[in-house]
C-alpha cells in the first residue's frame, strides 16, 4: 500500500457512505435531514481519522461518529422535536396496505421511539449488527442494548399495530 | 418444557437468528406453548422485514454529490498530487494553491471529471489488489454471472477483456461505489502473481471518446479513457510500457 493513509481512508470510508445514508435516513426520517447527518459524520470522521488505530472496524467507527453527532443533534433541537413527534403521531394514519404509505407509517413509527430505543432497533434490525456491534457503536453495555431492544421493538410493535402503549413487558420466566 | 427458563433478551436473539442452534430449538418448543411470546416474536421478525425493505433502495441509490469525496473541500486536499501532471493544474496552483483547484475545476470541468475517473481507480487498485483472501466479490470461475450482475447494476452492457494473449488471467471483479453511482472493478493477475485492476463506470450523458490519458499516483499508473457512456481505467504497478500494451489490449477488444 503505497498511497497515503488518508486517500486510502477515503476511498474505505467510501464504500459506507450508502449504508451510513440508508441508517440515517431512519433514523432521522427526513432524507435531507439524513443526508446532512451523513455529511456531518463524515467531516467529524475526516478530522478525527487519525484516531483511527489499526485494525477497527471502519464500519462500526463511521456509526459511533454519526451516533454521535446525531445524539449532540437531537440535545440541542430536543424540545421542538418532542411537540413535532407528538403531532405527527395524532394525524398518523391507519395502516393500510399500499407500499408508500406503509413506509410512511414505518417511519411515522420509528419517530415515535425514544431516539436511544430507535437507534437500536435499526442497528440491529436494519444494519443487521451484532449485539456486541451495537454496543460499540452506542458506547453502552450490552445489557443495555438488550433492554432498549426490547422496550423499542415492542412499542414499535404496538404503534403500527394500534395498540395501546402502555401494557408492560411480562418478565418471561 | 426448556430446564433452563427463557429470558427476554433469548428471545428477541432468537427473532434475529443469534442463538445457538440447541438453544433456538428449546425456545421454539417454549414458543409453541407460550402464544404471546410466539406472537411478539412473529411481530419483531415482520419488523426486521419491513425495515430491510423500506429502506433498501438506499443502498443502490447513488450518492448525491456533498457526500462524495471529491466534492467537499477535505476530501478534495489529497487529489491534488494527480492533478500536477497537468501543466495548467499546476502552474494555476504553484502561483494560488488551493485556489488554484478551484479555478482549474472551472475552466476544465469536463477534464476534471476524468482526472477523478484515475484518481478514483488507483485508489480502487491500491485498496483491493493487495487482499490475498479477498481480492474479489465474484471470482472468475462464475464469469457469466460477474457479467450479468455487474452489467445489471451499472444499467448497460459490459464486457469483460480477455487478456491471457498479453499474459493475465481473470480473477473476478467486484461492485464499487463511483462518482454517481455503481462502478465496476475488474481484477487481473499474471503467472507472478502481479495485478492490473480495470475501473468501469458509466454516465449517464454520452460524452466523446477520448485519447488514452496516463496518471501516476505514488506507485499506482493508470490509462484512462472515455468511451460513450463509459469510463475506463486501467491501473497497475507496473511500468508505463506494459500498462500501455494491455490498456491498448482491452481497447481493442472493447472496440472490435
Amino acid at each position: 500500500m503505497k498511497l497515503p493513509a488518508s486517500d486510502v481512508f477515503a476511498a474505505q470510508a467510501m464504500q459506507y457512505i450508502p449504508r451510513l445514508r440508508r441508517y440515517a435516513r431512519a433514523l432521522t426520517g427526513d432524507p435531507s435531514a439524513a443526508d446532512d447527518l451523513v455529511q456531518d459524520a463524515l467531516e467529524r470522521a475526516l478530522v478525527k481519522q487519525d484516531l483511527l488505530r489499526e485494525g477497527t472496524d471502519l464500519r462500526a467507527w463511521l456509526f459511533t461518529v454519526m451516533h454521535n453527532v446525531f445524539v449532540n443533534q437531537v440535545r440541542s433541537a430536543a424540545v421542538s422535536r418532542t411537540v413535532q413527534l407528538d403531532d405527527a403521531m395524532a394525524d398518523r394514519p391507519q395502516p393500510q396496505s399500499t407500499d408508500r404509505l406503509e413506509i410512511r407509517d414505518l417511519d411515522a413509527a420509528l419517530q415515535a421511539l425514544p431516539e436511544e430505543q430507535r437507534a437500536v432497533v435499526l442497528l440491529v434490525g436494519l444494519e443487521q449488527m451484532t449485539y456486541e456491534e451495537a454496543a460499540r457503536v452506542l458506547e453502552v453495555p450490552i445489557g443495555t442494548v438488550m433492554s432498549r431492544l426490547s422496550r423499542g421493538r415492542e412499542r414499535l410493535r404496538r404503534l403500527m399495530q394500534g395498540l395501546p402503549e402502555t401494557a408492560v413487558l411480562k418478565v418471561v420466566k | 418444557m426448556s430446564v433452563h427458563p427463557v429470558t427476554e433478551a433469548e428471545l428477541q436473539a432468537y427473532v434475529d437468528g443469534r442463538l445457538p442452534a440447541e438453544r433456538a430449538t428449546e425456545v421454539a418448543q417454549h414458543l409453541a406453548q407460550h402464544g404471546d411470546d410466539a406472537q411478539r416474536v412473529a411481530a419483531y421478525r415482520r419488523q426486521n422485514d419491513a425495515l430491510q425493505a423500506a429502506y433498501a433502495p438506499l443502498l443502490a441509490a447513488a450518492v448525491p454529490a456533498r457526500l462524495q469525496p471529491g466534492q467537499q473541500r477535505r476530501w478534495l486536499l489529497p487529489l491534488q498530487p494527480l492533478l500536477q501532471h497537468y501543466a495548467v493544474a499546476a502552474a494555476l496552483m504553484a502561483v494560488s494553491g488551493f485556489a488554484g483547484w478551484q479555478l482549474h475545476a472551472y475552466v476544465a470541468g469536463e477534464r476534471t471529471q476524468t482526472v477523478y475517473l484515475a484518481r478514483i481507480a488507483a485508489v480502487a487498485h491500491a485498496v483491493y489488489s493487495p487482499e490475498v483472501r479477498h481480492p474479489v466479490e465474484v471470482g472468475a470461475d462464475q464469469e457469466e454471472h460477474l457479467v450479468r450482475w455487474l452489467s445489471k447494476r451499472l444499467g448497460t452492457g459490459l464486457k469483460i477483456p480477455h487478456l491471457a494473449e498479453q499474459g493475465y488471467s481473470l480473477v473476478g471483479g467486484r461492485l464499487l461505489p463511483g462518482e454517481r453511482g455503481p462502478a465496476a472493478q475488474f481484477m487481473y493477475q499474471d503467472s507472478k502473481g502481479q495485478r492490473l485492476t480495470l475501473y468501469v463506470r458509466v454516465s449517464k450523458e454520452a460524452r466523446e471518446q477520448t485519447a488514452f490519458r496516463f496518471a501516476q499516483e505514488n506507485n499506482v499508473g493508470v490509462f484512462y479513457w472515455l468511451d460513450g457512456r463509459l469510463g475506463y481505467a486501467l491501473s497497475g504497478e507496473t511500468d508505463r510500457a506494459e500498462l500501455l500494451r494491455v490498456a491498448d489490449a482491452v481497447y481493442r477488444q472493447l472496440n472490435p
